[in-house]
């Protein structure tokens, strides 16, 4: 087993799954949280523009999308993202286009748990917020969002697991993340196939276990009291 | 929704209304530039050209490629949600046994497979049953798509199982073991049938993510509807239009299961809460004619 460790790179394929994750997250919160508030907003084709986005990308599945920014975006319509001067080109281009796939993809996800999230807020507050004059953005900025949040932790949590998880759609497009690796490993010794899997497993059990309990740990205490 | 949707801004007067249609105007603009943009970028690169697009048109495209990919991508949908269901009972049905000896591996194998990613388990049962020669050669891939598909799920939906035996209301419980039902016996009889009806709409919204899932298939080399996809574009030089009308039969397909599913759940809400009042016990007649009776008179599932 220490063979296989210091034969292949197994932990900087983790590296990678991390660095996916921590860059595809901050994106699709950015881009969730701005279609969740076109979604409730009060102008209505605002409002169908966030719908569309969320059908739209909920519907596809990851892996086309992740074929389609590679194929589509980068070979077909010439989008570049990195350097092509520099020898790391093809890494470089291939793990930003992977985190565009992530976030744009896992964005209609957080946007689903961010509505949701509002929906635990109370009418009160709102309301209350609307009486003293604020605007719908202020609403949303000062009292609304911020408790919706607190209330999101879960949704928002499975969000972030199932993204995680997901990272490895990007071995499609040649990122050398952990399942690439994996699946490297496996056609290199096929005698330990199994030993290469669990190895692999555990990984990815020791990356999403600690999440699940945070969240849990953290929606109790951020839950807003009633 | 709509409640909240108003609590959040004042019901419009005149002047709101006129500026957010001003509003509106100004985003659909903004759309449109961003549409004009891209289709520009689209023109540039060639692929707006007809030729790009005339293939869809002839029945050939559809029939040698598209239509055989998507009927692969639904074979080993339905395989995958079947097994997944059938598995997932079993699951749920373990995790609650009262045996410490069946709970614990149920436990187990429902919290590991729930970690995996399902592609990581689809690149090693790919390889596994390569190595063992297990299933013919042109079977093997989507042995390997069924079998990552299926434990995955099955493990949500034995989870998803045992979450809906837990909402349950207590006396249902304590009635089936009032009457000289053993727990097992009420778990199989009272219980479960109970929570299955209530699981229906997750079931049919768990299929949706069987059949995006199915396109993780394409990295084994399953020739579903991506992979289809990927060969017509490349024999016919038109990649961008091809995955696009991909993705617009996934979410077609997607978003009409997501519907069915919204019916479903509404109609049993419907249902549910008839049954709510009636379960609280409006009167002794209730009890007669309440829906929970008749699986009483039921052995099994």
């Amino acid at each position: 087993m220490g063979e296989l460790f210091s034969q292949f790179n197994i932990l900087g394929a983790f590296w990678v799954t991390i660095q996916l994750t921590f860059f595809a997250a901050i994106g699709a919160l950015v881009i969730g949280t701005v279609v969740a508030v076109m979604r409730v907003s009060p102008v209505p084709i605002l409002r169908g523009f966030g719908t569309s986005y969320v059908n739209v990308f909920r519907n596809t599945p990851l892996t086309v999308i992740m074929v389609f920014t590679s194929l589509g975006l980068w070979q077909t319509l010439g989008l570049v993202l990195a350097d092509e001067q520099s020898q790391h080109f093809f890494k470089d281009n291939n793990f930003r286009l992977a985190i565009v796939a992530l976030a744009v993809y896992h964005a209609s996800f957080v946007c689903e748990s961010l509505r949701s999230g509002i929906n635990t807020v109370q009418p009160g507050q709102a309301e209350a917020a609307r009486s003293i004059g604020l605007t719908f953005l202020q609403n949303i900025r000062y009292v609304v969002l911020p408790q919706a949040f607190r209330g999101a932790v879960t949704p928002l949590g499975n969000t972030l697991i199932a993204l995680i998880k997901n990272t490895t759609v990007a071995s499609v497009i040649g990122v050398a993340e952990a399942s690439f690796v994996m699946a490297d490993m496996l056609d290199a010794r096929a005698d330990v196939l199994f030993l290469i899997f669990i190895i692999f497993a555990i990984g990815f059990v020791i990356l999403t276990l600690p999440v699940g309990l945070l969240i849990s740990a953290v929606s109790e205490r951020l839950a807003v009291k009633r | 929704m709509s409640s909240d949707q108003t609590v959040l801004y004042d019901v419009p007067g005149a002047k709101a209304r006129v500026r957010h249609r001003l509003y509106g105007a100004a985003s659909i603009v903004v759309a449109l530039l961003v549409l004009w943009w891209v289709l520009t970028k689209f023109a540039d690169k060639n692929q707006l050209e007809a030729a790009k697009w005339s293939p869809f048109l002839d029945w050939v495209t559809w029939k040698e490629y598209l239509l055989i990919g998507l009927r692969q991508t639904l074979i080993a949908a339905v395989i995958s949600i079947v097994f997944a269901a059938v598995l997932g009972l079993l699951l749920g049905l373990g995790r609650m046994s009262q045996i410490r000896l069946i709970r614990w591996p149920c436990a187990v194998f429902v919290e590991f497979f729930r970690a995996v990613p399902v592609l990581l388990m689809m690149y090693f049962t790919f390889r596994l049953y390569n190595q063992y020669g297990l299933f013919s050669d042109d079977l093997r891939a989507l042995a390997a798509v069924v079998t990552g598909l299926t434990f995955y799920n099955a493990s949500v939906m034995g989870e998803v199982l045992r979450a809906g035996v837990a909402s349950l209301p207590a006396g249902q419980r304590e009635a089936g073991l009032s009457i000289g039902l053993r727990p097992p016996q009420v778990l199989r009889a009272i219980l479960v049938p109970q929570a299955l009806t209530a699981m229906m709409p997750i079931l049919v919204s768990q299929l949706v993510i069987v059949l995006k899932d199915t396109a993780l298939g394409s990295a084994i080399l399953y020739d579903e509807l991506l992979n289809w996809g990927q060969t017509l574009g490349s024999a016919q030089a038109n990649t961008v239009p091809v995955l696009i009308v991909v993705a617009v039969i996934f979410i077609l397909l997607n978003y009409a299961l997501t519907k069915v599913a919204g019916r479903l759940e509404r109609r049993l809400r419907r249902r549910g809460a008839s049954k709510g009042v009636d379960a609280e016990g409006t009167g002794l007649g209730a009890e007669v004619t309440g829906p929970d009776m008749r699986y009483n008179t039921q052995t099994g599932l």
